[in-house]
């Protein structure tokens, strides 16, 4: 326990001193909450309401999307991990407590957004507060494993890129952050759906907010909890030390996987 | 008796149908410091990196005190200690920091002692990607040592250190070694080989070409005896392959080099030589063949020099 907590203490130490990750962790989503607000309240009168969620949203892409992965790639191919495994340091460490240090991070940028975006900008403050931070807890949670998951099955920070990008960009625009789901075209929703973001959205509004879902929130959290405990369990079972020395060789596509609750989402749900 | 504390028996390791290892063997006794060394490409790292565990053999059997580091891996965590070639550490890491994670994944106290002995007290606050190559190579040594494994193995520690902190780090492996720590050093520096080392095993092409203590190695090589000789008058430049057990001759700046079979027969004749040409001594040197000299004997035969480079 003593080993796991110094690795915790270690790798949240990190997401504060390493300059990505403090941008990413903090700057960027607080900067980009601050701009939002100041433009967004102004411009689109439906944004108020849901800017805590969306803009908790951006923190915790931002966090485990643009940031996690990347530390993850650069130990492997820097032979990191390799002394790490010589040193006793279990997979699991590896896995899980980059993944918690980032839900504690996300769990700060969330706190300040919570607490500013209703004197500052008029946002809606949440009705259920227990709701409110389960599904905040489950969101980074299931972000936080789908980033572990890009860092562990891409070969280089281009491939992080470009995966990251692939969930980051479309959920910026069609997850129900700046345009709410509702007000997309079905065609539109459908496609959103295949997407985390609208998952976490709707449970929000729905149990958190008080407000009305295009569909059953708890159906949303029991998308979002699958997927979420899928990308985990691959992260670490598609896990490898070192990139020149694959014993277990297992299919990449198997990555794929938890976007299956989002897929079976978007067929059912869209309709 | 001596006691095996690494066994390597017939080890095999391919990757494909590239053969890095072809059935190795060789024993490792407790307190020894034993060299392995070998061109690049030799399988040096593939050996050492399956002792470690990181890689599992083909074939063949490994063990370190009795433990398969392919089935155990665990319970040969705190029996090695490692410094690897490449960093193995965060950039973002501090020395101390390095030092609390490590003592804590093997379950001991934080040796920050051994920070201040190894020259890295004053920076241990300061981020591994800050640290001087020397610096980075004595922390990776610092970690490997700090849970006082019985066995350690170092791959080129020594690479990119200045004099002084070599010296230091030498100074570290004999404590160890008096305290009967069992050293594997993969290295390509000959001299430190030699100097350090109890036993070798020059690796070639993934086989042990030789085997051995440095002294016996050189004594199975040539035989040659380097004499160099340089006089006032350079009077020796003249006399071609005149003197007793001569094989091979060269001029180097103002020496003359002779490669002798018989030392003892060779000098008196060039001292007798310039006496009898009016010529004056100004340096006289004798050299056995040093293990590069071995070395490069068995690597590049093409290219050895009656046993000298």
């Amino acid at each position: 326990m003593t080993a796991f907590l110094h690795h915790f203490m270690y790798d949240f130490r990190i997401g504060l001193r390493e300059k990505t990750l403090l941008l990413m962790n903090y700057f960027f989503p607080l900067g980009f909450y601050v701009l939002m607000g100041l433009l967004m309240t102004g411009l689109n009168p439906t944004f108020a309401p849901t800017m805590t969620p969306a803009m908790i949203l951006v923190a915790i892409m931002a966090c485990t999307l643009l940031g996690l992965p990347y530390p993850v790639v650069e130990s492997r191919e820097a032979g990191i991990f390799r002394s790490f495994k010589i040193n006793g340091v279990p997979a699991l460490s590896i896995v899980t407590i980059p993944i918690l240090s980032s839900m504690v991070h996300i769990v700060l940028v969330s706190v300040i957004i919570t607490s500013t975006a209703g004197p500052f900008f008029k946002a809606g403050v949440p009705v259920n507060w227990g709701y409110f931070v389960l599904i905040l807890l489950l969101s980074a949670f299931t972000f936080a494993s789908l980033g572990m998951l890009i860092g562990v099955i891409s070969p280089n920070s281009r491939s992080i890129v470009l995966f990251s990008q692939l969930i980051f960009l479309p959920s910026m625009i069609l997850g129900g952050l700046m345009i709410p789901s509702e007000m997309l075209p079905p065609a539109l929703l459908r496609i959103s759906l295949l997407l985390p973001t609208p998952y976490a959205m709707a449970a929000w509004k729905g149990m958190a907010f008080g407000m009305g879902s295009t569909f059953d929130p708890l159906l949303a959290v029991l998308i979002l909890l699958a997927s979420g405990i899928i990308a985990f369990i691959l992260a670490i079972y598609l896990f490898t030390w070192d990139s020149k020395n694959k014993q277990r060789g297992h299919n990449p596509f198997l990555a794929l996987l938890p976007l299956l609750p989002f897929v079976l989402g978007a067929i059912f749900l869209g309709a | 008796m001596q006691e095996d504390v690494v066994v390597v028996k017939d080890f095999n390791k391919t990757y494909g149908t590239t053969v890095a290892v072809d059935g190795i063997s060789f024993v490792v006794h407790r307190g020894e410091i034993f060299g392995l060394l070998g061109p690049n490409g030799a399988g040096k790292t593939t050996t050492m990196e399956s002792l470690e565990g990181l890689r599992h053999p083909t074939g063949g059997s490994l063990s370190v005190l009795a433990v398969d580091p392919t089935r155990s891996p665990g319970r040969l965590r705190d029996l090695i200690g490692v410094q690897l070639q490449s960093s193995g550490l965060p950039g973002s890491m501090t020395p101390l920091e390095a030092m609390e994670f490590f003592c804590a994944y093997h379950q001991v106290e934080p040796r920050y002692d051994l920070l201040d002995r190894l020259g890295l007290g004053e920076k241990k606050n300061a981020q591994f990607s800050t640290l001087s190559a020397g610096q980075q190579r004595r922390l990776a040594l610092t970690l490997a040592i700090a849970h006082d494994p019985p066995v350690v193995l170092l791959d080129e520690p020594t690479a990119g250190l200045d004099v002084g902190s070599r010296i230091e780090l030498h100074d570290v492996m004999r404590e160890l070694q008096a305290k009967g720590t069992t050293i594997i050093l993969a290295t390509h520096d000959m001299a430190e080989a030699e100097k350090m080392a109890d036993r070798v095993a020059i690796l070639l092409k993934g086989k042990i070409a030789a085997t051995g203590s440095p002294i016996e190695l050189t004594a199975t090589g040539s035989g040659l005896v380097k004499i160099s000789v340089a006089s006032e008058a350079a009077c020796l430049e003249q006399n071609a392959g005149a003197f007793p057990a001569v094989s091979q001759q060269s001029i180097k700046d103002e020496y003359v080099i002779y490669y002798s079979h018989d030392a003892g027969a060779t000098v008196p004749a060039i001292l007798d030589y310039l006496k009898a040409h009016d010529d004056h001594l100004v340096d006289l040197r004798v050299e056995r063949p040093s293990l590069e000299d071995r070395f490069l004997e068995i690597t590049q035969p093409d290219h050895s020099n009656g046993g000298y480079s």
